[in-house]
């Protein structure tokens, strides 16, 4: 029976953390070269997670998919990263920056943990700046802010269109200086399929060698998980083609419980679909309602060019409905309001599916100049994709999956319900409750790999010390290795003729069109019946070319693919059961007058942790009531 | 639109390739390229073959997963543009596009065109970082930085690690790839102090790795996507020559 425990220290807010922390256990230098860690991913956590624990001389060993770890998907993040320094002197401060991401997040996530994010956020940008990155600075030569959507104050640091990107080569070359000391080992081009379970705890995992197709063992005395999220569960989404949920959902079944697996955010601004063979929708980032105006015509499917649009005919509807943050709501608010202006028949473009985001106004205000030089690179991008050149003419925009907040139930120490697995950045569920502000994932996947995981994993590694190397050659890593073996040999023998891409464009489409970004009881039920029809099919109708011991990118595929139907169906009866709303859950029988999202705070004020029950099994609900000792739970209101 | 494709095949390391020829009807100017390899790679599937094998991530010009040599240059014919980026429209209807792997000794191909770019990453484990332990970084507005060398490093530092550079080069060079990275720090007060250690055994790494030295015929900077610019390999430069010229002096 798993009680679930979050661990979460009493005392005042502000003192939870720093007390917490000296309680501690420590493991001696001398004893840390003995003990290994298992760390899977390269992304901001995992990475900034490996290098910390390399310096304080663990055996680290990391793994990727990619060839290399400087691309995990991390890397694509564009507009910045969330800190409380109050540089701008608007007011900021690390208790306010834990109140927005609580209001964001409307009143579904851990006071504790989201107050600690806030609080270890100045350290973070303190520790990118001294390795390097190239944050923007302004001509006195002080780092420069910007605002983001959800918040009122100027608190996120930014380089360009490009802060993942130099964020992640920031920790990426913090990793690769351990590699080249010896405390880390790299092992790119290997995918964890399955997590190995000794005694109760998280001892090792079986990668599957992507060049060689051969299956992994690989021991530990603690594994981390920071694989990152699923987004692309839905096939087009912001997200890279390769990111997936497999390391997660693995380690789920073995024990590790899953939690708000619906809270997925829909992002506002991405390019809209173009062709029917598009394979990814791009972001275009939040940082851009910072000067775009988003508009649709007044009049239903007005087919003029947009430039010739008058003024008056135009409807500004965000500045319209919720004027006192405008532009910058929150996602799920600018989401669900263009979703709606276009199902209404004011949507624009080819398919109706898009809204405006204008820059004309920002452009004679500031100049040309100025606004190429905050996002010149997203218009660059923006061009090679439609053709259309966003200094002339307002850019297209439809809203896309983009960031899931659910994840791997973890404590306050960041461990899943498995001892000895922990669950770093977007792949846990802690801190962003049912609706993340822009910017604070990068914030809270460096704040975890570097500065709570390191202290948090010593607490239980202390206690390992005498454990020696974990061998591989047990029964337990056999066992585990002879399921994964059975599971790719079942998939490459049902030599159907459809491929997993195509099953998972279908899929994609049916929990888009059933679980996204508005949903109620009968088509959740709908969208689950059809996903398991859709299942079926795909176990006797996949193909698969060539075998599973060789290089197999089909292969790897349809690993993922499986898992994506598997965790879709999990998400369906997370959506089905939370009959209230709240951020980015949007369920239609819980709205308020105005449309927007009604929550039950009596009912739901819970984290929905579901338990695995084995195959053909369903799944068990535990609720992790959230108290709010400290914060008032309000409706949401950005009007 | 109707295209032919010459693609290079090679089963392993080992093996030796050749080009085969594929035709593809029904392509649409709006796929971007790799779309039209998946296209490509359905019918493949479909008709019992074996797809073709690419390397790809993101699809969106920041990861620098991608990169194929596309009718004789690194990641196609338009300029600053990685191969995922790549939209068909930039092909001619009913022309033929010769495919094949970026082509250096320092880059194995694996299958078809996919290569082992893993040098790039030892050349950065060589040197390519400023040395801080989490923890000991001071306050970030401590140690000033003008906008102007922040925004030359942040030029440098766009950088996305896809070897076209390498690919570009006759002699195989990788200096464009490596001027970036010391570049970047050496433009930043935090680099400094490891300056002279960086560059040097960064160069040393990239020679020992097989590739090649720099005959100044700017290849790399026309086909880089990121318009990394050659400037900075004369910055590598004088910061290899100041290097030499301290040690000497400490010595
Ligand atoms: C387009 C886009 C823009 C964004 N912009 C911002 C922004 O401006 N600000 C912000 O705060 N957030 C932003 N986000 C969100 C943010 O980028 C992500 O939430 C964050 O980077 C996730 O980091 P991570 O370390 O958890 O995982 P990732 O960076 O996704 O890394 C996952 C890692 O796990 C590895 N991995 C996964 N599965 C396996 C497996 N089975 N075996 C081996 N390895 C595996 C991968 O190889 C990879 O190394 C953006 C997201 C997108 C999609
Ligand atoms: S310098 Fe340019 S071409 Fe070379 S690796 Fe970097 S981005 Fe690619
Ligand atoms: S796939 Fe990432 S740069 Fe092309």
């Amino acid at each position: 029976m798993i009680k679930l425990d979050s661990k979460i220290p009493s005392g005042p807010l502000s003192e939870k953390w720093e007390k917490y922390k000296t309680g501690l256990k420590l493991v001696s230098p001398a004893n840390r070269k003995k003990l290994d860690v298992i760390v899977v991913g390269t992304g901001l956590a995992g990475a900034s997670a490996a290098s910390s624990l390399g310096e304080l001389g663990y055996n680290v060993k990391v793994f990727c998919f990619q060839d290399t770890p400087r691309r995990a998907h991390s890397v694509a993040a564009q507009g910045g990263i969330n800190a409380a320094k109050n540089y701008k002197n608007d007011g900021d401060s690390i208790y306010r920056l834990f109140l927005d991401t609580i209001k964001g997040g409307d009143y579904r996530a851990r006071e504790a943990n989201v107050y600690r994010a806030a609080e270890v956020s100045n350290q973070v940008i303190d520790h990118y700046t001294a390795l390097g990155v190239p944050f923007a600075h302004d001509y006195g030569g002080m780092l420069d802010t910007r605002s983001f959507g959800g918040v009122q104050v100027s608190r996120t640091f930014y380089a360009k269109g490009q802060t993942g990107q130099q964020c992640l080569l920031g920790t990426y070359s913090s990793l690769s200086r351990q590699v080249n000391k010896g405390t880390v080992t790299m092992y790119s081009r290997k995918e964890m399929v399955d997590l190995v379970i000794i005694d109760g705890k998280a001892r090792g995992i079986i990668s599957r060698n992507l060049v060689t197709g051969e299956l992994e063992r690989y021991s530990a005395h603690a594994v981390v998980l920071a694989t990152g999220g699923y987004g692309t569960v839905f096939y087009l989404s912001t997200l890279a083609l390769g990111s997936n949920p497999m390391a997660a959902w693995v380690s789920h079944k073995k024990g590790a419980l899953f939690a708000n697996p619906s809270f997925i955010q829909i992002h506002p601004t991405s390019v809209p679909v173009l062709n029917e063979y598009q394979s990814k929708l791009t972001l275009m980032s939040e940082s851009l309602r910072n000067d775009g105006r988003v508009w649709v015509p007044k009049q239903k499917n007005d087919k003029r060019h947009p430039n010739e649009i008058p003024e008056e005919e135009r409807d500004y509807y965000l500045e319209r409905q919720y004027p006192a943050y405008g532009n910058l709501v929150p996602r799920d608010v600018g989401s669900r309001a263009a979703k709606e202006r276009c199902d209404a028949g004011y949507g624009v473009g080819d398919t109706g599916l898009a809204v405006y985001l204008d820059f004309k106004d920002a452009i004679k205000k500031q100049g040309k100049k100025a606004i190429e030089n905050k996002y010149g690179n997203l218009f660059e991008m923006y061009e090679k994709i439609s053709g259309i050149i966003p200094y002339d003419e307002p850019m297209r925009i439809y809203p896309a999956g983009h960031y899931t907040m659910g994840g791997l139930w973890v404590d306050y120490n960041l461990m899943t319900t498995i001892p000895g697995l922990y669950a770093i950045g977007e792949s846990n569920f802690s801190d962003h409750g049912a609706n993340r502000l822009g910017a604070n994932s990068l914030m809270q996947c460096s704040g975890d790999g570097y500065f709570i995981l390191p202290y948090t994993i010593a607490d239980y590694l202390a206690d390992d010390i005498a454990t020696s190397k974990i061998p591989t050659d047990t029964p337990e890593f056999e066992k585990a290795e002879k399921a994964v073996n059975e599971r790719i040999e079942r998939l490459v023998n049902i030599k159907g003729n459809e491929t997993a891409t195509s099953y998972h464009r279908k899929l994609g489409k049916i929990l888009w069109d059933y679980c996204g970004m508005i949903r109620n009881e009968e088509g959740i039920k709908k969208g689950a019946k059809l996903l398991k029809e859709l299942e079926e099919d795909f176990y006797k109708n996949l193909i698969i070319p060539g075998t599973g011991a060789e290089l197999n990118q089909e292969l790897e595929k349809a690993l993922r693919v499986e898992t994506f139907f598997e965790i879709g169906q999990l998400m369906c009866q997370d959506a089905l059961n939370r009959k209230e709303s709240c951020g980015a859950h949007f369920r239609e029988e819980s709205q308020t007058e105005t449309g927007e999202t009604l929550r039950k705070d009596e009912e739901y004020a819970y984290v929905a942790a579901w338990e695995f029950k084995g195959e053909g099994k369903e799944h068990e609900l535990h609720k992790e009531p959230l108290n709010f000792e400290f914060v008032e739970l309000k409706q949401r209101s950005y009007k | 639109m109707k295209v032919t494709l010459k693609i290079w095949r090679q089963k392993n390391a080992k093996a030796k390739g050749r080009f085969v020829k594929y035709k593809l009807e029904n392509v649409s100017p709006e796929m971007s390229f790799l779309e039209m390899l998946d296209y490509l790679n359905e019918q493949l599937i479909k008709s019992g073959e074996d797809p073709v094998v690419f390397d790809h991530d993101c699809r969106e010009g920041i990861c620098g997963a991608c990169g194929l040599y596309i009718n004789g240059r690194p990641h196609g014919p338009e300029k600053r543009t990685t191969t995922c980026e790549l939209h068909m429209r930039s092909f001619k209807d009913g022309g033929t596009i010769v495919i094949e792997p970026w082509r250096s000794k320092a880059f194995p191909v694996i299958k078809d065109l996919m290569v082992d770019r893993t040098a790039l990453d030892e050349i950065i484990r060589s040197g390519g970082y400023i040395s801080v332990n989490t923890g000991s970084a001071p306050e970030a507005n401590s140690i000033p930085v003008g906008k102007h060398l922040s925004d030359k490093a942040f030029d440098a530092a766009e950088c996305i690690g896809c070897g076209a550079c390498v690919a570009a080069c006759k002699n195989s060079s990788a200096m464009l790839f490596v001027a970036a990275k010391v570049s970047q720090m050496a433009f930043l007060p935090h680099g400094k102090p490891e300056a002279a250690d960086r560059v040097q055994s960064m160069v040393k790494k990239a020679d020992v790795l097989g590739f090649g030295g720099c005959s100044n015929t700017y290849s790399c900077e026309h086909d880089c996507p990121k318009g990394i610019p050659v400037e900075f390999i004369a910055k590598m430069n004088r910061e290899f020559f100041k290097a030499k010229v301290c040690k000497q002096k400490v010595e």
